[in-house]
């Protein structure tokens, strides 16, 4: 009898940290970790931020090197991405025309930047993969003028490390006149929108764009940014497309049930899963870091003990660094939720806003500067708790501090 | 007996580690990791491994009591 095998397509966080986790849970089987880019798996958060700035080198962001791999028994197959399934053979099909047989299949191929809808030039750029972000802080040794088109973390994070750089022009265009306002209510979104005018960041909000040309970026109230280099940042598309025909359920990302199940012993997890969540009785597509490595988690579990499989049903949790702000937000948040701010120790800098559903549970919150509230948060959205409770639980921090 | 190592200085309050295994980490006022208890058992090691493996930054290690570094 030959050892099982677990192929895991796509190496970044999620694929990388279930293979690791395939070994902690005690699995003894081949595993593979099939990657299209020939660098080692990395990690992305870093891309908008000290990458970006060329603080961290790609070996600080590396995730699993060779030496790794091999200590950890994980094949890695780098710069040869998987074409295609056949489900019915057990095998995955890749860029080189080779098959991998596998006995479990995960599914991690996570999504890529939505690409410019007004085409490219040279000087536009998306930041998704270490080959981007290195292209961007090539041009951005060039200096400005910088314009960022999407005011969504990563553009927020980028015009941050930019303004960081020293680069003098930086504007942040997004058609919604009050950017973040779908996950966030207005007063809290209008006060990240402001951060980024304090620090010196043009910001141009509810005004499109209809095209970028060789010199600039032209808006739909006809005025037109100088742009050196501009940036699209507007979102994300899962990389499922390789597996339409499969016989897998396709839309909006790979389709799974609540045990991260595309199909019998074929997992997917991270930005590409769209899966049952059983907290909110619907399918959801998470493109989190933190989503990823838990989802990771529960599929290595399920691969190795199938008869007592974990429903996935975590706590959203996400978080952006942007300037010296750092913002965390767990559970559900937005505008259409009650919610009440309570001030941190210093409340111009740090301050917690709580949401409650219909029922006054409390549903989630978006915190700034000060983690224990955000961790006070996360454990109530874990435990299941009243508004009012978590808000005490909260305001008690400061206090504390406040006797000290 | 295996050892927990908190690189303080990488530790950014993400607090990932606290959800996995609160009864090793815990996070404080400025939003810094405190290792709770640094000697972690053997049946409790691949918990707070897999605790440690949710850190965004890569700031703690499990390591083998006794092993350099």
């Amino acid at each position: 009898m030959s050892r099982p095998t677990t192929v895991i397509v796509g190496a970044s966080i999620g694929g990388v940290r279930a293979a690791q986790a395939l070994r902690a849970e005690g699995y003894d089987g081949e595993v593979v970790l099939v990657g299209d880019e020939t660098a080692l798996p990395y990690d992305k958060p870093p891309l908008s931020k000290a990458f970006l700035a060329g603080k961290a080198t790609a070996a600080d962001i590396t995730l699993l090197d060779e030496e790794q791999a091999a200590a950890a028994g994980v094949r890695l197959e780098l710069g040869n991405g998987a074409t295609g399934l056949d489900l019915a053979a057990r095998k995955v099909e890749l860029a080189d025309g080779s098959r991998l047989s596998f006995d479990d299949l995960v599914l991690a191929t996570g999504a890529r930047a939505r690409p410019s809808p007004w085409g490219g030039r040279s000087g536009v750029h998306v930041v998704r993969t270490a080959a981007d972000a290195l292209a961007l802080r090539e041009d951005l040794r060039r200096g400005g003028p910088l314009v960022i088109v999407g005011a969504g973390f990563v553009g927020a994070e980028i015009a941050a490390t930019a303004t960081a750089l020293g680069i003098a022009e930086v504007t942040l265009v997004d058609p919604v006149a009050v950017p973040l306002s779908r996950v966030l209510n207005p007063a809290v979104a209008e006060r990240f929108g402001a951060l980024h005018a304090e620090r010196g960041v043009t910001t141009r909000f509810g005004v499109g764009v209809t095209g970028i040309d060789s010199g600039g970026v032209r808006l739909t109230d006809g005025t037109r940014l100088d742009a050196a280099t501009v940036v699209v940042g507007i979102g994300a598309v899962p990389n499922d497309e390789w597996l339409r025909g499969s016989g897998l359920t396709i839309d909006d990302g790979v389709v799974c049930d609540r045990f991260s199940r595309a199909s019998e012993d074929v997992h997917a997890l991270g930005d590409v899963a769209r899966w049952f969540h059983p907290r909110h009785g619907r399918l959801v597509r998470a493109e989190h870091w933190t989503n990823a490595v838990e989802q990771a988690a529960c599929v290595a579990h399920n691969i190795v003990h199938p008869g007592t499989p974990r429903a996935h049903a975590p706590v959203e949790y996400v978080w952006s660094d942007q300037y010296d702000w750092k913002i965390q937000l767990a559970g559900r948040t937005g505008g259409e939720l009650a919610h009440v701010l309570v001030p941190g120790p210093d409340p111009a800098r740090a301050f917690a806003v709580l949401y409650a559903d219909r029922g006054g549970g409390f549903a989630g919150a978006v915190v700034v500067n000060w983690p224990r509230a955000s961790l006070i948060a996360r454990r109530a959205l874990a435990a299941t708790a009243a508004l009012d409770t978590v808000q005490a639980d909260i305001e008690a921090l400061t206090a504390k501090e406040e006797r000290v | 007996m295996a050892v927990v190592k908190a690189d303080l200085q990488a530790c950014q309050g993400y607090a990932n580690c606290v959800i996995g295994a609160d009864d090793v980490f815990d996070i404080d006022d400025d939003g810094v990791v405190v290792v709770l208890k640094a000697e972690i058992p053997e049946p409790d090691r691949r918990r707070v491994e897999d605790a440690a493996r949710t850190c965004p930054v890569s700031a703690l290690v499990i390591a083998d009591d006794g092993a350099g570094e």
